[in-house]
């Protein structure tokens, strides 16, 4: 890979947009744009300062491509530490192209995926998990993910681990220090201090390591899945929490073959919604297949909505049985998982008709994704039902794998340490699983290099970022 | 006079010298040692003692590898300590207390028996260089000694400077002159050269001492030795006595700090922090006002003795009165003062792995001259340097050790990757493996590579497989033999171990802490097969290490694979970093300086740090 040249690629989602911005890094960024742009105040674009925007237009041969506003970043002052320029043009596909292609042909190439960002790392503005949070940041699309993202990208988590590394990195001196003077009376590393710091690692690695659970899903958004008969109405609910026509609605039965993912953000938190076939007794194959991934969904969902038509259950005891049946069977399978009975089409029952469902079916929640009835109600339920004290509190969350992974095995090395001062372990001994832990807890600040994440790590974006 | 062209010429013959000289010789080059004085070969300039941690390690390396220092240590020896053997394996160092004198004469007698090694007195005052490479030495007479390949291991004695308070003389020894004229020649053809300080204690008259007021130091009560050769065990051995200083004594001592050269300002190079003067003992800890002193005997029949952490360059007569308040030492009678000595070194960093100089070819620098401190770091570069010569003109593969395959791999890597600033002590922390870098297995990670390029003699090689073969053998009897429950339970019991049930297999309970080969010994089929298979004591430890520290000799080989990755990822000769402007600007001078050949080496530079080396990753395509 050569990193000295200078890069273009399209920062803004391809397509067509109010506007786009073009961005180009490397040494010759400035150098390489200043001669087709003609400033609107005849300035150069060479003798500006850096961190200023300048309007005026692209120029190829006399010719006018587009009316462009220019900011200017010089190294190391930007975001790849490089001179970078960045051109907002007019949105349209075409002029996106015709510009780019106009640097293609005077000096710049093709920005591989990532490549931006693994130049703000290779020019040491950012560490590996930031590098990594900018990937996450891009992609987080709910206020929660979000602020993990933020969090990670300005090093807090890293720095953490860093701090308590370097604590550790002393008192593995001192080990070695007490080791290779054994002959000598020099002071020694003070076990109730080393057990005190152990102790404290310990306690952060853990509460990062349960905080994965909670990031993963955050990151991932909470699953939720909506079960229920053919046309209850999961996808007009669906549509109710997104108030737009997303799933396909019809009155006929069984339109929803196939589960339906859809993520929604209510208060800050991302919910996967997971519309599945329904669980009806069907001979058709297709629908058959269908049933069988609903069982699949429940269990992997957080939380289960079971959907039921009220103005159908009027009357019928069938069903009313039916319905009680279903729900102690999903509770019987899944007995911790938060389970609500909701009874949609709220609108068509009369409050005679809900004192007759409650009868049978005990505690039931009415909505109507049509009106919007008990919608609101629903979504502060369904944010009960997840623990969201940690983000709350504004606390570290892990939700990188690699950083999971790393976190476990750093915890796994500090209490064979702690076994290991009970038991009266040789200091010798016990330096070697203390260097285990350093360096699991380097491969996640990157002060230990390790060739196999170089490129997964950058291979996760893409182009222009 | 001399031989045409002498295939290797090594000037100086102190530890560096004499195993550099014995290699190349022993390899078959024609070789010739040329030293100011052929009646110091070999000499202990500093203590009587040979090994201790770290360094214990090394000399069993260097006896590993066919070396010397070992076979002289055990035949001078008299006294002999395992320490660290609370510890684990890996911390186990072996220490010798020799006859300083009959150490000299085994070095020098050793040597003489080598067909392929002359021998001349006189100082090496030049270089014969053509062509940026080595043609053979200048000696002060003007005689011009032709050679292929010279190994300089000048000791103190390049420029050296002898300072005793106030007074300052030339010398490279105490009685012994400097030698001049090398640097001068050196720093003209483009070398970088530095000054480096170190120091000695007084020696005095034994018959003057109080010895029944110090503790005594004895020997291990059943002593071991540095060779893996058939060389003779101790069975009489000599006492060390310690003694403490007191707060008098630290007040007598601060008397004479204006007339220090330490403090004045006379001695600006650095000393070894780890081997402080007793000055700078008493300066950098001042709030402790006693500090330990071991009373160390010069051999077997001298009565002189060395004053071991009492090393000084402060006036004689303020050493004088203040050794006097030492206890036990009330009448001592001085031999001659302590001294500190500067001496020119060479910055490591100019020489590759193979410890020739990056500037001149076939010209190899070992020992203090690369600034390090100690017999065994000396010796263990003279021997490599000696190898190396003889590979060079022979056309082979060049010899080096890696890190994870011993002390001496580390020492030398740590020299010409990192540099050094004060002179250079092996530790054990150095070692990023050093549970595999033990003492009792050096034979086995080392005698093999040393028998295939013609060093180790067979006989060496056959007693490392026999040892290799028993061992294996004598685990997998553990591994294979199960005990019987009412045989191992009284054992057990007194060990306050849990009680086994089930017979198992004896594997399992010796993996168990505390429960050591002796315990195992009392099982009757385990001493049935130690007597029948005749495994001697070296077999029976090394079949305990491997036992017992199983789990952790695995975690340690895993870790030196990871090692070996980034040991495995080259980086062309001659690279040009300054083009890398995504490398930090410190990265960019030293790599370009120092040119590692590997990424793993790069990530050794200090100065460099893992961003550097993920630039570097990047660019070599990983």
């Amino acid at each position: 890979m050569i990193l000295n040249d200078t890069i273009i690629a399209l920062a803004t989602p391809s397509g067509a947009g109010a506007i786009a911005v073009i961005r180009i890094s490397g040494p010759d960024a400035i150098a390489v744009a200043a001669p087709f742009f003609k400033s609107a105040f005849g300035k150069d674009l060479l003798q500006k300062k850096s961190h200023t925007i300048s309007l005026g237009h692209i120029v190829e041969d006399g010719k006018l491509l587009d009316e462009v506003l220019v900011s200017v970043f010089k190294a190391p002052h930007s975001y790849t530490g490089e001179n970078v320029v960045e051109l907002s043009c007019h949105g349209s596909p075409f002029i996106q192209q015709q510009i780019i292609q106009l640097f293609l042909r005077n000096g710049c190439r093709t920005a591989e995926p990532g490549e931006f960002t693994l130049r703000a790392f290779l020019n040491g503005k950012m560490d590996l998990s930031q590098a990594e949070a900018v990937a996450d940041l891009i992609a987080s699309d709910n206020a929660a993910s979000h602020q993990i993202a933020i969090q990670q990208m300005r090093g807090g988590f890293s720095n953490e681990i860093k701090e308590l590394r370097a604590e550790l990195l002393n008192f593995a001196s001192l080990i070695e220090l007490e080791l290779d003077f054994s002959e000598e009376d020099v002071e020694f590393a003070d076990r109730r201090q080393f057990k005190e710091l152990l102790g404290r690692i310990q306690r952060v690695l853990k509460g990062l390591i349960d905080s994965f659970a909670v990031g993963n899903v955050i990151k991932n958004g909470i699953p939720v899945a909506i079960v229920g008969e053919p046309n209850v109405g999961k996808s007009t609910l669906l549509n109710a929490f997104l108030n737009e026509e997303r799933a396909l609605v019809s009155d006929i039965e069984g339109t929803t073959r196939d589960t339906i993912e859809d993520e929604i953000a209510i208060g800050g938190i991302g919910f996967r919604f997971i519309d599945t076939a329904g669980i009806r007794e069907t001979e058709d194959v297709v629908e058959g297949m269908g049933i069988k991934r609903t069982f699949e969904k429940i269990e992997q969902a957080q939380v289960v909505l079971l959907l039921v038509d009220g103005p159908k259950l009027l009357g019928n005891v069938d069903k009313l049985k039916r319905t009680t049946d279903e729900f102690d069977k999903i509770k019987a399978e899944n007995p911790n998982k938060p389970l609500l009975l909701l009874v949609n089409k709220s609108d068509a029952l009369s409050d005679t008709d809900k004192v007759a469902i409650d009868r049978h079916l005990g505690k039931v929640s009415y909505i109507s994704a049509k009106t919007g009835e008990g919608i609101e109600d629903l979504k502060q339920r369904l944010l009960q039902f997840i623990n969201t004290g940690a983000l709350r509190n504004n606390e570290t969350i892990v939700t990188n794998s690699r950083h999971y992974d790393s976190l476990l095995k750093a915890l796994e090395e500090i209490e064979k340490v702690q076994l290991g001062m009970e038991e009266g372990l040789s200091s010798d001994l016990m330096a070697i699983d203390v260097r285990e832990a350093l360096y699991h807890l380097g491969e996640i600040t990157g002060q230990v290099t390790n060739d196999e994440l170089l490129g997964n790590i950058f291979a996760n974006f893409c182009i222009g970022k | 006079m001399f031989l045409e062209e002498y295939d290797v010429i090594v000037v100086g013959g102190g530890h560096a010298g004499a195993e550099a000289a014995a290699a190349a010789a022993n390899m078959g080059s024609k070789t010739l040692l040329v030293t100011m004085n052929l009646q110091t070969i070999g000499q202990m300039s500093c203590n009587p003692a040979m090994g201790g941690i770290a360094k214990g390690q090394i000399v069993r390396e260097i006896d590993a590898l066919g070396g010397y220092s070992g076979i002289i240590s055990d035949k001078s020896a008299i006294q002999f300590k395992m320490l660290n053997k609370s510890k684990g394996p890996a911390m186990w160092s072996p220490r010798s207390q020799n006859d300083r004198m009959r150490f000299a004469e085994e070095w020098r007698l050793a040597l003489e028996g080598i067909p392929k090694l002359d021998f001349y007195q006189e100082m090496v005052g030049g270089l014969l260089i053509e062509n940026n490479r080595i043609a053979g030495v200048k000696t002060s007479l003007g005689i011009e000694i032709r050679a292929r390949a010279v190994v300089l291991t000048n000791g103190t004695f390049l420029n050296g400077l002898i300072h005793i308070g106030e007074k300052q003389f030339g010398g490279g020894r105490a009685g012994e002159k400097a030698a001049t004229g090398i640097t001068e020649e050196l720093t003209s053809l483009g070398f970088e050269s530095g000054r480096m300080k170190t120091g000695t204690p007084p020696r005095v008259d034994g018959r003057s001492l109080d010895y029944s007021v110090m503790i005594p130091q004895p020997g291990d009560e059943r002593p071991e030795k540095f060779s893996y050769l058939n060389t003779p065990v101790l069975e009489v051995q000599r006492d060390c006595y310690m003694t403490h200083t007191s707060a008098l004594v630290h007040d007598l001592l601060r008397e004479g700090f204006d007339r220090s050269p330490m403090f004045n300002g006379r001695i600006k190079s650095i000393g070894p922090r780890y081997c402080p003067s007793i000055e700078d003992k008493i300066n950098r800890f001042a709030d402790k006002d006693s500090h330990q002193i071991f009373v160390e005997p010069e051999g077997w029949d001298t009565v002189e003795v060395y004053v071991n952490g009492f090393s000084t360059s402060l006036p004689e007569d303020v050493q004088f009165k203040a050794l006097r308040s030492v206890k036990g030492f009330e009448k001592v009678k001085f031999f001659r003062p302590g001294y500190a000595i500067e001496y020119d070194y060479f910055p490591p960093t100019q020489l590759k792995h193979t410890l020739e100089t990056k500037l001149v070819e076939n010209l190899y620098f070992a020992g203090q001259i690369n600034g390090t401190t100690g017999y065994e770091e000396a010796a263990s570069q003279g021997l490599m340097a000696g190898i190396n010569a003889h590979l060079k003109l022979n056309e082979k593969e060049p010899f080096v050790l890696k890190r994870d395959e011993a002390y001496i791999g580390v020492l030398i890597d740590d020299l010409i990757t990192k540099g050094t600033e004060e002179p250079y002590r092996m530790f054990t922390s150095r070692a990023e493996y050093r549970t595999l870098l033990r003492q009792d297995n050096a034979d086995l990670r080392l005698t093999p590579k040393s028998f295939a390029m013609g060093l180790a003699s067979e006989e060496r090689m056959k007693r490392m497989e026999r040892k290799e073969q028993k061992a294996a053998s004598f685990v997998s009897f553990f591994r294979e033999t199960s005990f019987r429950p009412e045989d191992i339970n009284p054992i057990l019991e007194r060990l306050d171990s849990s009680l086994v049930k089930q017979p198992d297999k004896m594997f399992k309970v010796f993996s168990r802490p505390h429960v050591t080969m002796d315990h195992m010994l009392q099982l009757e089929p385990v001493s049935r097969f130690v007597e029948e298979h005749d495994l001697d004591r070296e077999v029976l430890e090394q079949t305990e290490i491997q036992i017992k520290y199983s789990g952790y000799i695995e975690k340690e080989k895993l870790n030196a694979d990871k090692l070996h990755r980034l040991e495995n990822v080259q980086i062309p000769p001659n690279f040009d970093y300054s083009k890398l402007k995504s490398l930090s600007y410190e990265a960019r001078e030293k790599l370009n300086a120092i040119q590692p050949v590997t990424i793993a080496q790069a990530a050794r530079v200090s100065g460099v740090n893992p961003s550097d080396i993920s630039v570097l990753l990047v660019y070599l395509g990983r």
